[in-house]
């Protein structure tokens, strides 16, 4: 077990380069003078000349490069010009914030998918069938802002149970504002996890060893949880894991949406105010987040299922 | 996604089964092929509705009218007006001209990489393939709107730079599609007897890989244009897609949001209505198509 992790995390040491140079290269396609960009186009030349010496732009590529991974590897993410401090300071304080959003979404996903997938799955032709999998194609149909709107609307100001946005101080309070972000993220996710496990509590049930068990005269119902649920929960795990992705990117819309100071709201406040360095910061740190998420999902993966491991 | 996608280990560094339109219609739907024909008649009907917008409606899109803001659903103006006194419906069809033109289109070209990348990898394997499946893997570390919203900022707004970005972006999904089936057709009789055969390795990637593994991704791109849909209207949403005035259905939720407050619900629920439809029907197209085409297994 420790020796295929150790293969694993070598593995993922090209991929972490390779997500570091491409925040890099993304600094540099942008067409003209980012520095001049950044400051607008009446600034004085020498503030921008002193912008693009801070930045290492009138060095060579190469240059640039090595003491752009010098940097990382001092854990320095740069400067922010727009809240004029260091990126690592901003990062250590909204990183948490985003993580826990995340966190929050992947468990109301499966709270919501695991149900709707054994009920779908018990009678996949039945009418409730039909109506979830009309539910999961709207929901899919539907822009995460759209669906993060209508809860704010119908849950926050209609009837306020939760807070329509914001972020206010206090464990408890804070863990009942993240509820309705992370609701809307997660209903993005539900519908492919629901098909996911619906298709693994399909397989699961028409398995020799549900036959099996049947035919030793188990009820359904310890069938169903002992057998179905833990094998279907197995490949569960890997979708969550897989769609880390996908809750990343409904943290960057619904953070703005409900003005979470998270990672997603700082970068979407960085692109508004052409921000360089907190864009390339935090695109960074969500390719980071996404490699470790993937890791840490084949060592549980590996873990429930010993099969992976052969590979 | 199949039983097989989903009880498979992530020990690809993201490997992301891609979902195809499948799986939504009960049997009774299956056996006609309805959900191709339902689907294709709502993605016609918006068609129709795009390409004759000015016989369809009498009113433009982006002229103001100061005396009829804010109006309700009526006779004169079938989904109301805005708070500029514009035609919701009007806007709401010219906006189908400039988001779905823009989804479909940009699923040509990663389609088209994707195609050549895949199938060259997957026919050829070796080091060729580690090294894309290494590219592959570093583009899929981010998460898809991340990468393209940083993009299109770095290459500035409008309908080109959303292209460019969707472009570096969604080619990779096609790529592991069509390399997963090129690795298949790679061990079957034919293409020993074509290589036994004597002929030239492009002329049976051409003409005897191509087609086959085509037709998945033509059904992923299904998907696609519904994922691309989504990525515009919420760039424009937040200011960063398609230009103002030009109308275009996330700008619109955006500007009719700030009057969900009052009551004017029409303003945000038509425009996503538009949405949800495109959806619909293009799910109801891939699994259709998947359908037609015997590849839901």
């Amino acid at each position: 077990m420790l020796r295929w992790f150790a293969r694993r995390l070598l593995l993922a040491v090209p991929v972490v380069l390779g997500v570091v140079t491409i925040s890099f290269i993304l600094m540099h396609l942008a067409p003209g003078d980012p520095a001049r960009s950044a400051l607008g186009e009446k600034a004085d030349p020498a503030a921008v000349a002193a912008l693009r010496h801070q930045w290492g732009l009138d060095k060579t590529l190469p240059a640039q490069y090595v003491s752009y991974l010098n940097q990382l590897l001092h854990g320095d993410l740069g400067t922010s010009l727009y809240y004029h401090t260091s990126i690592t300071t901003l990062m250590a304080q909204r990183l948490p914030v985003t993580l826990a959003l995340i966190v929050m979404s992947a468990v109301l996903a499966s709270l919501i998918s695991i149900p709707l997938a054994s009920r779908s799955a018990s009678r996949p032709n039945g009418a409730t069938s039909f109506v979830i999998r009309l539910f999961n194609a709207v929901i899919q149909g539907s822009p995460t802002f759209f669906v993060g709107s209508m809860l704010i609307l119908f849950l926050g100001v209609r009837v306020a149970i939760f807070p329509a946005g914001g972020y206010p101080s206090g464990f408890g309070a804070r863990a009942w504002a993240l509820v309705l972000p992370a609701l809307t993220i997660a209903l993005s996710i539900v519908p492919l996890l629901v098909r996911g496990l619906r298709a693994a509590m399909i397989e699961s049930l028409g398995s020799e060893y549900v036959a099996f068990a049947r035919s030793k005269g188990l009820p359904e119902s310890p069938i169903r949880h002992r057998y179905v649920l833990r094998n279907a929960g197995i490949s569960g795990v890997s979708i969550l894991g897989i769609q880390v992705g996908a809750l990343a990117s409904g943290a960057l819309v619904i953070e703005q949406v409900f003005a979470i100071p998270g990672m997603g709201s700082m970068l979407m406040t960085g692109i508004l105010n052409r921000d360089y360095a907190v864009v390339q910061a935090c695109t960074l740190m969500f390719g980071l987040v996404v490699v470790v998420v993937y890791l840490v999902t084949d060592l549980v993966y590996a873990r429930l299922d010993p099969r992976a491991r052969l590979s | 996604m199949t039983t097989s996608e989903a009880a498979l280990p992530s020990t690809t560094l993201g490997l992301e089964p891609p979902t195809r339109g499948r799986g939504w219609a009960p049997a009774w739907m299956r056996r006609h092929n309805l959900q191709l024909w339902i689907g294709g008649v709502m993605l016609g009907l918006m068609v129709l509705a795009a390409v004759a917008a000015p016989l369809i409606t009498r009113y433009n899109p982006t002229t103001p009218d100061a005396l009829h803001t804010l109006l309700g659903p009526s006779g004169e103006h079938l989904f109301g007006t805005d708070n500029l006194g514009r035609d919701v419906f009007t806007r709401v069809v010219y906006g189908t001209r400039s988001d779905l033109t823009i989804a479909v289109v940009a699923v040509v070209a990663p389609f088209i990489i994707g195609l050549v990348f895949g199938i060259v990898t997957g026919y050829f394997g070796g080091w060729i393939d580690t090294i894309m499946m290494r590219i592959a893997d570093i583009v899929t570390a981010f998460p898809f709107f991340i990468l393209v919203i940083s993009l299109v900022f770095i290459l500035g707004n409008g309908a080109w730079s959303i292209f460019v970005a969707i472009t570096c972006v969604s080619w990779v999904a096609y790529a592991r599609l069509v390399r997963g089936e090129a690795m298949v057709l790679r061990n079957k009789e034919f293409v020993a007897a074509c290589q036994a055969g004597g002929i030239s390795p492009v002329r049976i990637l051409l003409r005897h890989f191509a087609p086959n593994v085509a037709t998945q991704a033509l059904v992923y791109s299904m998907s696609d244009i519904v994922m691309n849909v989504g990525v515009i209207v919420t760039l424009s949403y937040f200011g960063l897609g398609i230009v103002p005035p030009t109308p275009d259905w996330g700008s619109m939720m955006a500007d009719g949001q700030q009057f969900l407050a009052g009551g004017y619900y029409g303003l945000t629920l038509f425009p996503a209505a538009a949405v949800i439809w495109t959806s619909l029907a293009l799910s109801f197209i891939g699994d259709g198509l998947a359908h037609a085409l015997r590849i839901d297994r």
